[in-house]
């Protein structure tokens, strides 16, 4: 078909997933995955279907659209409230704050835009006299590109609103709250391409359960599995890099100097699970002036993300199944989501409801 | 006689001289040449007769089109809303007798433009010899409106009418042609967005590549995969037939173009609306000699069989994927947004 | 956060590239690539910027990967593939619908 990297051929899938069903226990195996595009690509490609039924992949809070926290949100609404033009990426249009999501705020006559990259924003700011606030979501996939444009002699009329968060920050957090029972996971792509191998030993090296770094084509997806489960039948819990042609041991250099030019860690709440220390970034002195929660004097609480009746925070830990939660189906739909489960095409309630459960075709 | 101006006034919709002259000297002479009717829109009277034919179903149609851009690659909205309109009754296979063109516009609709979309739109209606029988003109003060908005209703006759519910097990899916250019054209066309490519609009009126395959007979169903795409059209089609749709994804055409922008944007071809397409259930008898006649026709050179009517999930939509997984394929939620994650 | 696809190098000025994307075509930034980049190369382009490049070779070494992996477990012939398959319908239990479908 042409496209370049292509990896789907049906006859290595078939071997895969036989390599998958030896090398599965006769246990129950809980492998997580902590990303929105590894969902996406495992239920577009429908790899479910390859796996034995004790093999059970889940996903964790990985997409950080859903995470992305309501007062965060509810920051981002308040500027373009307050006269801002917005540029955002085109997943968050749809995530609800405490009244609104952006997209409701643009119906209202919010300038909100769509844009596919943080210079985007940048080249909106420069055509414009008014203030052009960036909604600055995603991992640290992302935070690089941020940075990128402040470093670049941004204009005055630029803000930034930092919510980018740190994904192996969180990974460990989920393996320290109890009964998660997560017996492996599959460490995000894209991420590892920046951040390399160091970042998942040092934070979940503790916890000796297999960690494998994998890609996005289906047959990437399968082989991490089949890794994962290698190193369960071998007794082994160790980082691995199931994606070397993306990912470097050491990541990417320049990204990573981008990044800590820039921001500092920092805490920050995750939607569904709550305030996790150093999981998060914020402007370092230097960048202050960019800050758009400063510039536009943002009053909102950030802590806890409590809704009653919502169970998103098991959901996310991989603790409760979609159909436990009280709100699931009835409350809470695609269309009208409450928590982060349940919003856009990658939560894991999403995508529970629209599939009709635990069902394949 | 008031002087031509370059620019919609309030006064164009008011009635009077400016909306007679509005309609005589951008509307009217693209519409003279065809007529259906003793009383026919160069009459300009209250309403318009039709001459109907004495035997069929009669079918109607209507559209409320509002696009953006206004002209994109490909076409604009004056294609768009004859090729839609035609295209709907097309897929209740009925062959169209006329139709009708209600326009509203915005202050300050730059009048060169309104030339430009009408000619778009007659047209299309020439390439199917199908005639305006009347229409109507408004205007909005400036801000009321953004740009343009046409409604158009479609009269056709069909033999007999062939809905988008009458699938059997068995039949053959088939479609037209390649799936998701002109959502795909649209997207890529905003200016925002900085893309370059010679993706196109597919808009155009598939009449004429649906009466030829008429005639051969199996066809149970049908369907013009727009707003929400192949994978909306196809879940309808499922679900008021009480069947299964089994899709083979590696069947389904796809420019490479569509392609690539779905994997920039992380936006499924399947969900993006298409303009000049159709989805056909055929049975397994014909359906061999219906694609044959799709491939003959400009139109549906790409056309393909991509799956099977089933049983197993009723209702549902079940691909299986190229690497040979499965899934079901559900309703779009709302419009497709580029995503990051 | 981590949808990033291939694209083709057409060209490069100072910080920036053309792209392709099977006949789409874009700009990309280069200031969050750590490896210098030639025209005909591909690079992984995330909101933007190209963030790794890659190139035909590195599709065909994780093949290669994946071969090994088979075979370490001998699967690379026919009987393996049907032992597998018998074990995996073992395993496999119903489908099963929730409660309120």
């Amino acid at each position: 078909m042409g496209r370049p990297f292509e990896l789907s051929d049906p006859a290595r899938a078939r071997q895969l997933a036989d390599a998958i069903t030896i090398l599965a226990p006769p246990t129950s195996v809980k492998i997580v995955h902590v990303c929105g595009t590894h969902e996406m690509a495992i239920t577009q490609s429908g790899l479910r279907r390859f796996l034995p039924s004790t093999v059970q992949v889940l996903e964790g809070p990985g997409c950080p659209v859903c995470v992305t926290s309501t007062a965060d949100i509810d920051a981002a609404i308040q500027i373009a409230e307050a006269g801002a033009v917005v540029c955002t990426f085109g997943d968050m249009t749809r995530v609800p704050g405490t009244r609104l999501t952006l997209e409701g705020a643009r119906s209202k006559g919010c300038d909100i835009r769509v844009v596919l990259s943080s210079a985007d924003a940048v080249r909106i700011a420069r055509e414009t006299a008014q203030d052009v606030m960036f909604f600055a979501v995603g991992f640290e996939t992302t935070a690089p590109m941020t940075a990128a444009v402040l470093l670049d002699d941004p204009p005055a009329n630029l803000s930034v609103l930092v919510a980018h968060k740190k994904i192996p920050e969180a990974m460990a957090v989920l393996l320290d709250l109890p009964g998660t029972a997560i017996d492996g996971y599959l460490a995000p792509g894209h991420v590892s391409t920046i951040i390399g191998l160091d970042p998942y030993t040092r934070h979940l090296g503790r916890f000796a359960i297999p960690v494998v770094i994998g890609g996005f084509e289906p047959l990437d997806i399968l082989y991490a599995i089949a890794l994962i489960l290698r190193q369960l039948h071998d007794g082994r819990g160790i980082v691995e890099n199931g994606f070397p042609r993306a990912v470097a041991p050491e990541g990417n250099s320049a990204a990573r100097t981008l990044i800590d030019a820039v921001f500092e860690s920092t805490a920050v709440a995750w939607r569904g699970i709550g305030e996790i220390p150093d999981s998060g970034y914020r402007l370092r002195e230097p960048f202050a002036q960019f800050d758009a929660r400063a510039r536009f004097d943002v009053r909102g609480e950030v802590g806890e993300e409590e809704i009653p009746g919502c169970r998103c925070a098991d959901v996310l830990t991989a603790r409760a199944t979609p159909a436990e939660c009280p709100l699931f189906g009835r409350r809470c739909t695609p269309l009208s989501p409450v928590g982060p489960c349940m919003v856009g095409s990658e939560g894991a309630c999403s995508i529970w409801f629209r599939y009709g459960g635990r069902e394949l075709p | 006689m008031t002087e031509s101006t370059d620019r919609i006034s309030p006064l164009h919709g008011a009635g009077g001289e400016m909306m007679e002259q509005l309609l005589a000297e951008h509307v009217m002479p693209h519409f003279a040449a065809r007529s259906v009717g003793r009383i026919d829109v160069t009459a300009m009277d209250d309403g318009a007769t039709l001459r109907l034919p004495s035997e069929g179903e009669l079918v109607v149609t209507t559209d409320s089109h509002v696009v953006k851009p206004v002209f994109f690659p490909g076409g604009d909205i004056g294609t768009l809303a004859a090729a839609g309109t035609l295209n709907d009754l097309a897929v209740m296979g009925a062959r169209p007798l006329a139709i009708t063109l209600a326009v509203i516009l915005e202050e300050d609709f730059a009048m060169a433009d309104i030339d430009r979309i009408v000619q778009s739109f007659a047209g299309v209606l020439a390439e199917s010899d199908v005639a305006v029988a009347c229409g109507d003109t408004k205007v909005m003060g400036r801000g009321e409106l953004d740009g343009i908005a046409i409604n158009t209703t479609g009269i056709g006759v069909a033999e007999r009418a062939i809905s988008d519910a009458g699938a059997e097990e068995g039949d053959a899916i088939l479609v037209s042609g390649t799936i998701g250019d002109h959502g795909m054209a649209l997207l890529a066309a905003r200016e925002a967005f900085r893309l370059e490519t010679e993706l196109c609009s597919d808009v155009a009126s598939i009449w004429p590549m649906v009466r030829s395959i008429l005639p051969i007979g199996g066809l149970h169903a049908m369907k013009d995969p727009t707003r929400g795409g192949l994978a909306a059209a196809l879940n309808e089609m499922a679900r008021k037939s009480g069947t299964t749709m089994e899709i083979e994804q590696a069947a389904i055409p796809i420019r490479e173009a569509v392609v690539g922008l779905s994997d920039m944007l992380g936006i499924s071809p399947l969900e993006v609306a298409n303009e000049g397409k159709a989805i056909l259930i055929v049975a397994p008898e014909t359906a061999e000699d219906v694609l044959a006649a799709l491939r003959s026709h400009p139109l549906g050179q790409a056309a393909a069989v991509i799956g099977r009517v089933g049983s197993s999930h009723p209702g549902r939509v079940v691909v299986t994927t190229p690497v040979r997984g499965r899934r079901f394929l559900d309703m779009p939620l709302g419009d497709p947004v580029p995503r990051i994650c | 956060m981590c949808l990033a696809a291939p694209a083709k190098v057409i060209s490069i000025t100072d910080r920036e590239a053309v792209v392709d994307y099977n006949g789409v075509r874009t700009t990309a930034r280069l200031d969050t690539l750590a490896e210098p980049l030639a025209p005909g190369d591909y690079v992984l382009i995330h909101t933007g910027f190209a963030i790794r490049r890659l190139s035909p070779e590195d599709g065909e070494a994780t093949l290669r990967l994946f071969d090994e992996l088979a075979n370490s477990l001998d699967l690379n012939d026919a009987s393996s593939s049907e032992n597998a398959e018998h074990s995996r319908a073992g395993n496999e239990q119903q489908p099963q619908t929730t409660s309120d479908s």
